[in-house]
């Protein structure tokens, strides 16, 4: 079996134990309406974490993307409710202003050669102030198309409800997995994680891969920021505090190693069930306050950060 | 035992003239940008250098400016050497947190407030030394070893509060928060002591020269005999110390402990303090002072801003095209730029 | 056979590093159908020249040709377009992708858009077939041994250019085995008219495989001729000395009284290093001779507690000490200039003054911290003494040339008053003026009492200031010269020996 799948089976391992677990604790859980909430909550963080997994694979990380989230739905609100447009037309607008941004912080770190945490530090501040500036109040949403949306569902058997961002989660889930897997790009991403010298060496183009991977961060977490609109009907500068962090732990739960190079899109959404377990959990059992999802999601972060030091360091070999 | 000496001779080198201090000072690039940044605050409020003695202790917006920036001022002195060492600490925001949420919750249980600033205390260089064993004994990136306190570190203040705001009004607390020491408020004494204290430590000691050392070429600092573990881990027990300190301060300014709100982004305040302090991420030469005159010009450009009337997030706007102006000057595109100035080595 | 056919030229090449000359008006011509090896010690020019061959460097002077026209490389990217692919000894390939993915990357099938990874695979599977090699392309390239990634870098590098193949000392960390697998390999390419270039330190491998040999020394070609017109002496010879003019005294260094015993190693050893027993006198320097690879910088790690020892005791003046790092190797008194003095020595941004007293401040810990005065004191008697040529002391270390940064890295060990002293390469890549003091700082320093052991691959240096020499070969100590039988022939013959009996 290749190194790379270990951390991710272990993922699955620990979340098939966690639900066996908590369904043994609160049978209730185990519903298709549980399963469908699983997915509408944490569609925006999911979504976020899939930019943030392309951007980990390639060796970077991106501080940005709560901040992106932010400013989006703000925006959308502006456009909405301000400048009155259509809310398609709104959600184009903010995607493609999200993504020039992204690409103009991947530019910055491939020809300013630096770090990518201090250009995207940068990238959060100037997000949320720009946030701010268009706003600094929350801005509600209203609009036939968004209560449109919101009441559009697939009802699954047992009485769950796939929601339209729900849909979107998986559909970008998939459509990830195909680019990191089975592009020429999905390649070049890895490679840049494996090593750049290398890479440019094979003649991976390192400035238009590197720009692409943050763009494609910044699009995705446009995206999550249109979905987060969605998802509240309102835009405030304030969204999505700290969603980078969890877009970071769900990606190395999700077993992607945190130096690149290694990983799944597909265990990035395990990693975001997992945490979105252990907060159903928190809520179903009552008793357990909230604040023990950061505890718990900085412990499992812990362990696979451990766990890849294990497994990368000594390599097994074949002759 | 005979051993080798070197021939000797009288040393004929001279002490080389040195720029007086002073001047040297008065140049850099950061106190030009602190004393620019002041004046476009004066141009805004022309009350802003007025300065008034009250009940007392010295009032005034410059006295304000010291006030506010303390708490990220602690944070950098921490950060700085562990920016020195080419490392950098994600959870300061987060322990700082820790700090004020177990000072609080212990004095509201009826523990004396002395022995609850120790527990503070202890915590931070606890959270400080787990993060310091991450990086030497495992081996983990420190950007990644702190990410996991960052994550996990709010969660435990809440379990120290239990999730609400534990409000106090013990007076020591208070006082640390918001009292005053010969006419200027107590966060001002606290950073000032702990940064001339700091800064003595490590350049009284040779502390700061081997940490140089370490950050500069960690290879050769082992071929020389250093023993960079050691460090390693006493300066990032040192950063959760100030966090500790910087936690203490915030809690006893708003008379109780915010586990989701206290410190929040701060860490990221301290990194651009030391960077702008001219600091290199790339580890290597530090200067303490330079990191805490970075806190003073971030927050000069706060109050700045929120005396002309922005909204108080237009802050982040600015910070981020600082960083971006930094970013630029110290890239290779620029260095190739000033490379032809003189002063260059042939 | 017939008349060879030139592919790849390079005339009149000079390469100039700030006031170093790496390479000076060298001529290389790689023939179709022939390994050429490229033979000279570290220093030599030969990575340069490699590197102009391939477009990583560009020439200051000459140029190249390649099927008689003349080509400018920008960079190995380039080159490749050209036709000459290069195989790192590290392997530069990706470890963390599939073997098949590491040979097609940048140029993979696709359908509709997608990667199309049966195709890959199969191709990658029928490739690596022509090169004997039946492994399961799917698997992560690093869960392969060295051996097989470097045949998947030949394939690659052959596919994607297919004229010259530059193999970069691919045989440095493989078996025997492997390296026949390896050899049969490029014995088939050169079957198929390739023109192979092929780098190493192995003199056995040289002429196993090669038909032509080109030997590099200080930047200068010392010779270019087929390989069958010579035998093993006259290449380590022609790699090592001043042809065969050494510049020996022996009776001046050699056969006087000895001091006491200094420092003694009993018994030391690590994997793949043979057990040795050394022990060096007062005012005694032991020279080391031996080719690069033949172990000599492990046993000086070894020594200064770089590397953990698995076996051995180690006394300083009789006394038993224990090594298990260099702060202890510092705290008994030993120094160690290493061989790459960028990476492990000087601390580039830190001061000439800072650099000299730092070994001596880690010696007396972080509250003895030397003040200003005594740093001004310590920094400027060594300068003086070794005549560190520095504007000013407080300048950073990395503006200086590297033959003042190496005597400030001596000067660093000096301070601290050292018993014992490891010198690995003190002369490499640093001019010819700064090479003659560092010679004469050795000589002083022995003159004065200090035990020292001192590597070096110029031979006529070693002999210059060795009272004793220890000849490595094969990462073994196997000879022992002394006295008058330190003789420039003796040398070379230990050296060369049968080089096959104790390779592992």
């Amino acid at each position: 079996m290749t190194r790379s799948l270990r951390p991710l089976l272990a993922t699955t391992l620990i979340f098939l134990f966690a639900y066996a677990l908590a369904v043994s604790q609160q049978p209730a859980m185990l519903s298709t309406r549980v399963l469908g909430n699983f997915l509408t909550d944490n569609a925006f963080l999911g979504i976020a974490a899939v930019g943030m997994t392309f951007v980990i694979l390639s060796g970077g990380i991106d501080l940005s993307v709560g901040a992106v989230i932010g400013f989006t739905t703000v925006l959308v609100a502006v456009l909405i409710m301000w400048l009155e447009l259509h809310p398609l037309l709104a959600f184009a607008i903010a995607l493609i202003v999200a993504t020039a941004f992204g690409a103009i912080m991947g530019a910055a770190i491939h020809y300013l050669k630096v770090p990518s945490f201090i250009v995207t530090l940068a990238g959060m501040f100037l997000a949320r102030g720009g946030a701010s500036v268009l706003s600094p109040d929350s801005i509600g949403i209203e609009h036939p198309f968004f209560t449109a949306v919101q009441k559009s569902y697939i009802l699954l058997p047992g009485g769950g409800r796939l929601t339209v961002v729900g849909i979107i989660m998986l559909i970008v889930f998939a459509c990830a997995i195909l680019l990191a897997h089975r592009t020429r790009f999905g390649s070049n991403v890895y490679a840049l994680g494996g090593s750049e010298t290398s890479a440019a060496l094979m003649g991976v183009p390192v400035a238009r891969t590197t720009i692409s991977i943050y763009a494609l961060s910044g699009f995705l977490a446009g995206l999550a920021g249109v979905v987060f609109s969605l998802y509240t009907s309102a835009g405030y500068s304030l969204n999505a505090l700290g969603v980078e962090l969890d877009a970071i732990a769900a990606v190395v739960i999700g077993g992607t190693l945190l130096t690149g190079g290694y990983g799944f899109v597909a265990g990035t959404f395990i990693g975001v069930m997992l945490q979105g377990l252990v907060q159903t959990y928190i809520v179903f059992d009552g008793t357990l306050s909230s604040w023990w999802t950061k505890i718990v999601v900085g412990v499992l972060l812990f362990m696979f950060i451990l766990l890849q030091r294990l497994v990368f360091r000594a390599g097994p070999r074949r002759t | 035992m005979t051993r080798p000496t070197v021939d000797l001779r009288p040393t004929t080198q001279p002490p080389l003239p040195r720029q007086r201090p002073i001047t040297s000072f008065l140049t850099k690039p950061q106190v030009i940008a602190l004393v620019a940044v002041l004046l476009v605050n004066w141009a805004l409020f022309p009350g802003f250098f007025t300065i008034t003695w009250q009940d007392g202790r010295f009032f005034g917006s410059l006295i304000d400016v010291l006030n506010r920036g303390a708490p990220v001022a602690i944070l950098a002195i921490g950060m700085t050497m562990v920016i020195a060492t080419k490392g950098v600490d994600l959870s300061v925001g987060a322990v700082m947190a820790i700090s004020g949420a177990t000072a609080a919750t212990l004095v509201t249980n009826g523990i004396p407030a002395p022995t609850a600033v120790l527990a503070a205390l202890a915590t931070g260089l606890l959270c400080g030394l787990w993060n310091g064993i991450l990086v030497t004994v495992l081996e983990i990136q420190p950007i990644i070893a702190t990410l996991v306190l960052m994550v996990a570190g709010r969660g435990l203040a809440q379990l120290i509060t239990e999730g609400t705001i534990v409000t106090f009004s013990d007076p020591l607390l208070i006082f640390i928060g918001t009292g005053s020491f010969l006419g200027l408020p107590m966060p001002v004494v606290i950073a000032l002591v702990l940064m001339v204290l700091a800064t003595l430590i490590v350049r009284r000691t040779a502390l700061g020269l081997l940490i140089e050392a370490v950050g500069v070429n960690r290879s050769a600092a082992r071929f020389a005999g250093l023993k960079a573990g050691t460090l390693l881990l006493i300066v990032y027990t040192f950063a959760g110390f100030c966090a500790a300190i910087s936690g203490l301060i915030v809690a006893g300014d708003i008379r109780g402990a915010d586990a989701n709100n206290a410190g929040l982004w701060l860490e990221l305040d301290a990194i651009l303090a030391v960077v702008i302090g001219g600091t290199s991420l790339m580890g290597g030469r530090f200067s303490i002072p330079m990191a805490v005159l970075g806190a003073m010009i971030i927050q000069a450009m706060n109050t700045g801003i929120l005396i002309s009337g922005f909204s108080p997030e237009f802050n982040l706007v600015v910070k981020s095209a600082v960083i971006i102006v930094i970013l630029v000057l110290q890239s290779p595109l620029s260095a190739r730029l000033f490379r032809r100035l003189p002063g260059a080595p042939k | 056979m017939t008349e060879p056919k030139p592919v790849l030229e390079a005339r009149g090449i000079v390469k100039i590093f700030g006031q170093h000359r790496a390479l000076d008006t060298v001529d290389f011509t790689a023939n179709a159908g022939e390994v050429h090896a490229l033979l000279g010690e570290n220093g030599a020019g030969k990575s340069t020249l490699i590197k102009i061959l391939t477009g990583a460097y560009q020439p200051d002077g000459g140029e190249l040709l390649l099927d008689g026209q003349p080509i400018t490389l920008r960079d190995p990217l380039h080159g490749q377009t050209y036709g000459i692919g290069t195989v790192y000894q590290e392997v530069n390939l990706l470890p963390n992708r599939s073997v098949a993915e590491n040979l097609f990357l940048g140029r993979q099938p696709t359908r509709f858009g997608m990667v199309d990874r049966k195709r890959i695979d199969a191709a990658a599977k029928d490739l690596l077939s022509r090169y004997g090699l039946d492994i399961d392309v799917r698997a992560e390239l690093s869960e392969y041994s060295v051996a097989v990634q470097q045949i998947v870098a030949i394939a690659r590098a052959v596919e994607l250019s297919g004229k010259v193949l530059v193999l970069d000392e691919p045989t440095a960390s493989l078996d025997r085995n492997e390296v026949q697998r390896l050899f049969d390999v490029v014995r088939g390419l050169k079957a198929k008219g390739l023109a192979i270039i092929f780098i190493t330190h192995f003199l056995d491998q040289v002429f196993d495989l090669a038909d032509r040999v080109t030997i590099l020394r200080n930047g200068r070609k010392v010779a270019s001729q087929p390989l069958n017109t010579l035998n093993t002496t006259d290449v380590v010879r022609m790699m090592l000395g001043k042809d065969v003019a050494f510049d020996h005294h022996p009776t001046a260094l050699s056969g006087g009284p000895k001091g006491q015993v200094r420092v003694a190693f009993q018994n030391l050893s690590r994997k793949g290093l043979t057990p040795f027993d050394l022990s060096v006198h007062e005012g005694e320097v032991v020279g080391v001779a031996g080719l690069l690879g033949s172990g000599r910088t492990e046993v000086a790690r070894l020594m200064f507690g770089v590397d953990g020892s698995d076996t051995g005791q180690i006394t300083v003046d009789g006394q038993p000490v224990t090594i298990r790092n260099p702060a202890q190797a510092v705290a008994a008194g030993f120094g160690f200039c290493p061989e790459d003095r960028k990476l492990d020595g000087i601390f580039g941004d830190l001061s000439v003054r800072e650099n000299i007293i730092i070994a001596l401040q880690a010696k007396l810990g972080w509250f003895k911290a030397l003040n200003r005065e005594d740093q001004v004191e310590l920094a400027g008697r060594y300068a003086e003494a070794l005549d560190i040529r520095a504007a000013d002391h407080d300048m950073p270390v990395k503006l200086l040339s590297g033959g003042n940064q190496q005597k400030v890295i001596l000067a660093r060990w000096l301070a601290i008053d050292p018993t014992f002293l490891i010198l690995d390469e003190p002369t490499r890549g640093i001019d010819v003026g700064a090479h003659a003091e560092i010679v004469r700082t050795i000589n002083r320093l022995r003159e004065e009492g200090l035990a020292l052991f001192v590597i070096s691959s110029e031979l006529d240096e070693v002999v210059a200031y060795s009272n004793r020499i220890v000849v490595m070969r094969d990462r073994e100590m196997v000879a022992e010269l002394d006295g008058d039988t330190i003789a420039p022939d003796a040398i070379v013959q230990a050296i060369a020996g049968t080089a096959k009996e104790a390779r592992p």
